[in-house]
């Protein structure tokens, strides 16, 4: 992976001193907090329900072993023992206290790593593909592409004040398991008739309260091509993005109400400005970083072992089906490390839990590690010989989940349980949900079925794109659930169908049991998933399932 | 005819820990809910709330949020301030472990 050069060093570090004095001048009563909370945020630190959080970025999700124990040190240092990944591949700690903060950047930068533009208007964390680099189904491994674009937006002197964030997310596979098209800006590589890579340029994608799927401006863009074309977006969107009404800030209302046809019109112009002046810097700078991601050296070996072990423990087996993924190279596999034991917090993990994470990559796994929007842990390359050996030393630990893709597999954002901006808890209904399908011995016979929970309109948990989503709302002070049904976070993305009425707390959990049992008796058999059985038989049958009550109304 | 005024407590965020605080009629900020201020006069919220802005090296984000008199003191109304008193659902971390020592 990318390791910093001593440019990078320096401007963390001198931003850890320049954040650690400010730290100290708001102790001291120099700074207000009016001064002092833009400081903050700058350096991703917030202050929350109970405690300060502070969001380390996780750039595309890659990671490495030693970077992981820094993780543990400061989860067991400074916090309570564990940290939380998130939506964006970052990770967040709950419990920070503000005088330690600056060890705590100090540690980081100690390994490579920062909070910055972790939040504000600016481009924030380019979030990847988690299987990048080692999937079977990839074109080219994105992550040099976004490297370049880390580099090129950090500190951009031209985009830190844009009219609000920016999220840009990217993927090497036509399968787009990064959610592209509910980002700022998608870059989906394809290939043109020419068999040359390139990307598919997708802008205007967005979930929160107006939740749109993102359009294509360029059906290919060279990737040469790329990093001008990105800034030219940048720069449109920095001209006409409003900055009077922070609800239609976003590039995606920017789009609508400035039209595809005029935007790209837009976009294209200034391209062919700024085309030039890039003088051909950044290719050389690109041509260095891909070097940094060449793949391990894969080891040539027999799986026959893997084979075996399959059929002789089916523990092992079951993991195996659900936790794994196509490799690129036949003997090897992607394997998905699950932070989503039953009742346990979606995509937390404990210091112990990171250590062995470490251990295991370093162990199995050419010392790789990536996190997945998804708020799981990914081994991107373990060779099949030692899958069974690593499924071994995970079980125990809480990490041996095979549930992959399942209905327990939730992704929940962190809710009223610690964000200020929540207007209901989720991480207890993700709880209670796997908790209860677990109990009844049902998922694996469910299959794959993605529930996506936010606990509020900002839906960081993504629900507009579950299979289910769940919104929590206030509804005259006290906790109300929203379903949508339909929802799908890949190339063929489409944003969830309310389903009607909300669910109170002690009624959601209930709900998406009803509704799960409409989907088994529907559906054409175990080879038609939920979303499949949705879109044959739409939204009736499972609005019966969710209100009984007032079926039998009509019927009577 | 004006409408009720609904009590109100001051809460923040202690600058330090982050920790949520309360108010007390003797000016200090308790990390008790029941401790608060209850404080029954629109006119008198308003002063309070002037008095805790002004505490800058303590206190962070000060506002007022609803209570009710209990037995005991003041006991918030909503649920978002019902978890503030305690903290998460999902670790017992946070207030709910901190309060049972004292
Ligand atoms: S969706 Fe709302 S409650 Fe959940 S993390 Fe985002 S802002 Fe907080």
């Amino acid at each position: 992976m990318y390791d910093y050069t001593d440019f990078d060093e320096a401007f963390v570090r001198a931003r850890t001193e320049q954040f650690s004095d400010q730290v100290r001048r708001r102790i001291d009563g120099s700074l207000t907090e009016d001064e002092f909370r833009p400081l903050r945020l700058m350096n991703g630190l917030y202050l929350q329900l109970h405690a300060y959080m502070l969001r380390v970025a996780i750039p595309y999700g890659t990671i490495n072993p030693r970077q992981m124990r820094q993780l543990a040190m400061i989860a067991e240092t400074f916090d309570k023992g564990y940290g939380h990944f998130t939506t964006r591949q970052n990770i967040q700690f709950n419990w920070p206290k503000l005088p330690d903060v600056p060890a705590i950047l100090s540690a980081l930068a100690d390994v490579g790593m920062h909070a910055i533009q972790t939040s504000g208007n600016c481009v924030r964390n380019v979030t990847a593909d988690h299987f990048a680099g080692a999937a079977a189904d990839e074109i080219e491994d994105p992550r040099p592409v976004a490297e370049l674009l880390r580099q090129w937006s950090t500190d951009h002197p031209e985009f830190q004040f844009l009219p609000r964030k920016f999220k840009i997310a990217i993927t090497g596979s036509p399968n787009d398991r990064a959610v592209t098209r509910a980002h700022d800006i998608g870059l989906r590589m394809v290939r043109n008739a020419a068999g040359e890579p390139g990307f598919e340029v997708i802008v205007g994608g967005g979930l929160g309260r107006t939740p749109l799927v993102g359009q294509t401006v360029r059906d290919f863009l060279p990737k040469a091509d790329l990093l001008p074309y990105v800034e030219a977006i940048l720069s449109v969107y920095n001209t006409l993005g409003r900055r009077d009404n922070k609800y239609k800030a976003r590039i995606k209302i920017t789009l609508h109400e400035t039209g595809k046809e005029e935007l790209s019109r837009m976009i294209e112009e200034r391209f062919e400005e700024i085309r030039p002046l890039f003088g051909g810097h950044d290719q050389a700078l690109l041509a260095r970083i891909e070097a940094a991601f060449a793949p391990p050296a894969f080891v040539n070996a027999p799986t026959d072992g893997y084979d075996l072990q399959r059929k002789a423990d089916p523990v092992f087996r079951a993991w195996a089906d659900t936790n794994l993924a196509a490799h690129r190279n036949d003997q090897y596999a992607i394997v998905s490390i699950s932070l989503k034991a039953h009742g346990a917090t979606p995509g937390d993990a404990t210091a112990d839990q990171m250590r062995l994470i470490a251990d295991l990559a370093e162990r199995y796994g050419h010392s790789e590690l990536r996190i997945s929007h998804e708020q799981n842990v990914i081994l991107p390359h373990v060779h099949k010989s030692n899958l069974a050996a690593l499924h071994a030393e995970l079980r125990g630990t809480g990490l041996e989940t095979a549930n992959i893709g399942l209905i327990s597999d939730i992704i929940a954002c962190p809710g009223m349980d610690y964000c200020a901006l929540a207007t209901a808890r989720s991480i207890p209904v993700a709880q209670e949900i796997a908790t209860r399908f677990d109990e009844l011995k049902l998922e694996h016979d469910i299959g794959a079925l993605k529930i996506k929970i936010s606990g509020c309109i900002n839906a960081c948990g993504h629900h507009h794109v579950g299979h289910i989503g769940i919104l929590g709302l206030d509804r005259a002070g006290v906790e109300n659930y929203q379903i949508t049904l339909g929802g799908d976070g890949t190339e063929t993305a489409t944003i969830g169908e309310r389903a009607g009425p909300g669910f109170a707390y002690d009624e959601i959990v209930p709900a998406i049991e009803r509704l799960v049992r409409a989907y088994l008796e529907h559906r054409e058999g175990p080879g038609e998933p939920f979303l499949a059985a949705y879109r044959r038989l739409g939204l009736a049958p499972f609005k019966a399932a969710l209100y009984p009550a007032e079926g039998a109304r009509d019927a009577a | 005819m004006s409408r009720a005024f609904t009590p109100k407590v001051v809460t923040a965020n202690a600058l330090l820990e982050g920790d949520v605080i309360y108010l007390t009629a003797d000016d200090r900020w308790s990390r008790l809910h029941h401790e608060a201020e209850l404080i029954e006069d629109e006119a008198h919220a308003q002063l309070r709330l002037l008095h805790a802005q002004s505490q800058r090296a303590s206190a962070v984000g000060p506002y007022l949020a609803d209570a009710r008199p209990g037995p005991d003191g003041p006991e918030p109304v909503h649920f978002r301030e019902a978890f503030r008193t305690r903290g998460p659902s999902n670790y017992r971390h946070g207030k709910q472990v901190e309060q049972s020592h004292v």
